[in-house]
């Protein structure tokens, strides 16, 4: 594929204080894709998508998501840029105040002018597309599982239909059967809505299950990206523990015997 | 960059056109009134497609009683008008309608049973908290100092300037109103003891709690209701650690340290505020004002005072604390409960100090 990448990021430093994050990284996403982001704890996944979406202003970079510039934008463009990706954080970040109906609507109340009875519809089908029974509709997210707190996020994040959805270590904390369902929830709603997907995970199952890319971070920058095989002939010593420690090799067992 | 769509009945099949997107949909007139003959829906014509266009295909569909007799589709949006289908919300639930006189009746029955059952837990708290202080007193060994320390410093030794300032202008305004009312009978010199009476009996303590129950009350509420959202309480409990007496204990016990420490500081700032004044104001100089002080007002006016100070802190922190332990998972009862923290230990407070006038004029002191 040639197509000019839908999220592309050069040269990033971020900083806190004199804590570097990111020193010259370099990451393309290509549309359509499922690009799995790893790396260990701390080493700046959230940071990176945080920069991504706006939420952070890095030191230096250049960072565009559909061929615009992410920092250097007015406020109108950036608000419409906005309206094309969605966001699902660690931890769902639901409002706590609205009940899921009302959190899957806020989107769309914000950016659209839609009946209520549209949004409501819409929003029913979102939450049933994520694998919410209906009546979720009307809890409090505090009434919640986890689980069931990170699908709504996700009902949330791709509320409006968007082209890009970050979502952050989605399968974080979930057992394996419901992370199994979420990363084939993703892989479903990726190929009916044609979602680019920007996954931060540790999942190394969602990895082998649903990522058509792995883009691995380490060393304030994106170490390598390549498909899961390419992941095992790199010579790193992070790399090669991650994609060959004993989970490494439960995970392919279990894809190879599926 | 988005095409309108446009719906049209030609030969009975009802052809869609343009792009059926969530900002789109709402313009169109989806119930063409021919459209009952309709024998299939035609998407062929039509551009792009999300979930909310889906949706409105498939509620027309269901609506003609079409359903899987649309053609035309490319590949993808037919996965996605699938999706859709299987995902279809049920019919909607008649929302909450009006409430009726019934429902407003049990309204009120509801709230006046809960605020039963809020004095009653918010005693069954005070008890438990009194206890645990009382166990402590025997068992110094396991207060917990360090948090004490910094209570007593967040609630005493930080309220130290707003309550000074704030006493000292009373004092002030004491002061000034009272001279020119004495002036009148040429009784200047009794503002000394309409001073020292009114703030050593009354106001210093009181203001002081009132300042106090605003300041760190709330902040009580706060912390510890945020603690509760982040289950840190159950943390404890799980660790077989007693929340009343690690987070409670330790916040009461320094407002019932401190109240009173910020109640001298009070009577004094306050005194100052109007000896300064009536120097000013009536030529009355500190030292007449310390002599007179001296020998017109006696001690038990300070006694009063400060007796209650104990009694208001423990009002203020307990309702600060038992506020926070009544927070649930979201933000808003938080910020509810906090303001009614500050609301309830302000009021109790003015009530206790009416039950003690009453009491020492009873007692004659
Ligand atoms: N708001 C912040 N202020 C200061 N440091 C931060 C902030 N957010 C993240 N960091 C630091 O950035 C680094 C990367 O964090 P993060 O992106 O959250 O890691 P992860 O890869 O686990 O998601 C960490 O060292 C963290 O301490
Ligand atoms: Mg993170």
């Amino acid at each position: 594929m040639t197509a000019a990448p839908i999220i592309s990021v050069r040269g990033l430093i971020t900083r806190f204080g004199k804590n570097t994050v990111h020193d010259g990284l370099d990451l393309d996403v290509r549309r359509g894709e499922i690009i799995g982001v790893v790396g260990g704890s701390g080493t700046g996944k959230s940071v990176l998508l945080r920069a991504i979406v706006g939420l952070l202003k890095p030191a230096a970079g250049k960072i565009t998501v559909f061929g615009e510039d992410v920092r250097n934008t007015s406020v109108a463009d950036y608000r419409r840029l906005r309206r094309r990706w969605g966001v699902m954080f660690q931890g769902g970040a639901l409002f706590s105040s609205l009940n899921v109906q009302q959190n899957v609507e806020a989107p769309m109340r914000e950016q659209l002018d839609l009946s209520p009875e549209t949004r409501a519809a819409l929003a029913a089908i979102k939450v049933k597309m994520v694998g919410l029974p209906e009546n979720a509709l009307s809890q409090m997210p505090s009434e919640l599982s986890g689980g069931m707190r990170k699908r709504a996020g996700f009902a949330r994040a791709i509320a409006l239909d968007p082209e890009i959805v970050f979502l952050d270590e989605p399968t974080a904390g979930l057992d394996p059967i419901g992370a199994a369902a979420f990363d084939a929830l993703i892989a479903q709603l990726q190929s009916a809505l044609g979602l680019t997907v920007f996954l931060v995970t540790h999942d190394l199952d969602s990895l082998h299950a649903i990522c058509d890319r792995v883009a691995v971070l380490a060393e304030r920058r994106v170490l390598a990206t390549g498909t899961m095989k390419d992941m095992q002939e790199i010579d790193h010593p992070w790399v090669q523990a991650y994609f060959k420690g004993p989970r490494a090799r439960a995970a392919l067992v279990q894809k190879d015997t599926a | 960059m988005t095409t309108a769509p446009k719906i049209t009945l030609t030969d009975g099949i009802l052809r869609l056109q343009g792009d059926l997107l969530i900002s789109t949909i709402e313009a169109v007139n989806w119930s063409t009134p021919q459209s009952h003959d309709a024998k299939a829906i035609d998407l062929g014509a039509v551009g792009r497609l999300d979930t909310a266009g889906a949706w409105a295909v498939v509620s027309l569909e269901r609506q003609l009683g079409l359903t899987g007799q649309t053609i035309g589709a490319s590949e993808p949006q037919d996965g996605l008008l699938r999706t859709v289908r299987d995902h279809m919300p049920g019919p909607a639930h008649p929302g909450a309608g009006q409430t009726g006189i019934i429902d407003e009746l049990e309204a009120v029955g509801r709230r006046a049973t809960s605020a039963f059952g809020a004095t009653i837990s918010i005693i069954g708290f005070m008890g438990q908290v009194v206890a645990t202080l009382a166990s402590l007193i025997i068992q110094p060994a396991r207060i917990r100092w360090t948090s004490l320390v910094h209570h007593m410093q967040q609630v005493g030794l930080n309220a130290v300037p707003i309550v000074f300032l704030m006493s000292f202008l009373i004092g002030v305004v004491l002061a000034f109103q009272g001279a020119t009312q004495l002036r009148q009978f040429g009784a200047e010199v009794f503002v000394v003891d309409l001073i020292a009476i009114s703030i050593l009996r009354e106001l210093g303590v009181l203001l002081t709690a009132i300042i106090v129950a605003g300041r760190s009350g709330s902040a009580f509420t706060a912390a510890i209701g945020s603690m509760k959202m982040r289950e840190e309480i159950d943390a404890l409990r799980a660790l077989g650690l007693d929340p009343v007496e690690i987070l409670v204990v330790p916040r009461v016990l320094a407002l019932i340290l401190m109240l009173p420490v910020l109640g001298v500081i009070a009577n004094m700032a306050g005194l100052i505020g109007g000896a300064l004044m009536s120097w000013i104001e009536l030529g009355v100089s500190p030292g007449v004002f310390q002599s007179r002080l001296a020998s017109n007002t006696g001690v038990w006016h300070f006694g009063v005072g400060m007796i209650k100070a104990p009694f208001f802190a423990l009002i203020i922190g307990i309702v600060g604390c038992f506020q926070g332990m009544q927070v649930k998972g979201n933000v808003e009862s938080l910020g509810s409960l906090t303001s009614a923290s500050v609301v309830l230990s302000i009021f109790l407070v003015i009530a206790a100090d009416a039950l003690f006038s009453i009491f020492f004029s009873i007692v004659g002191v």
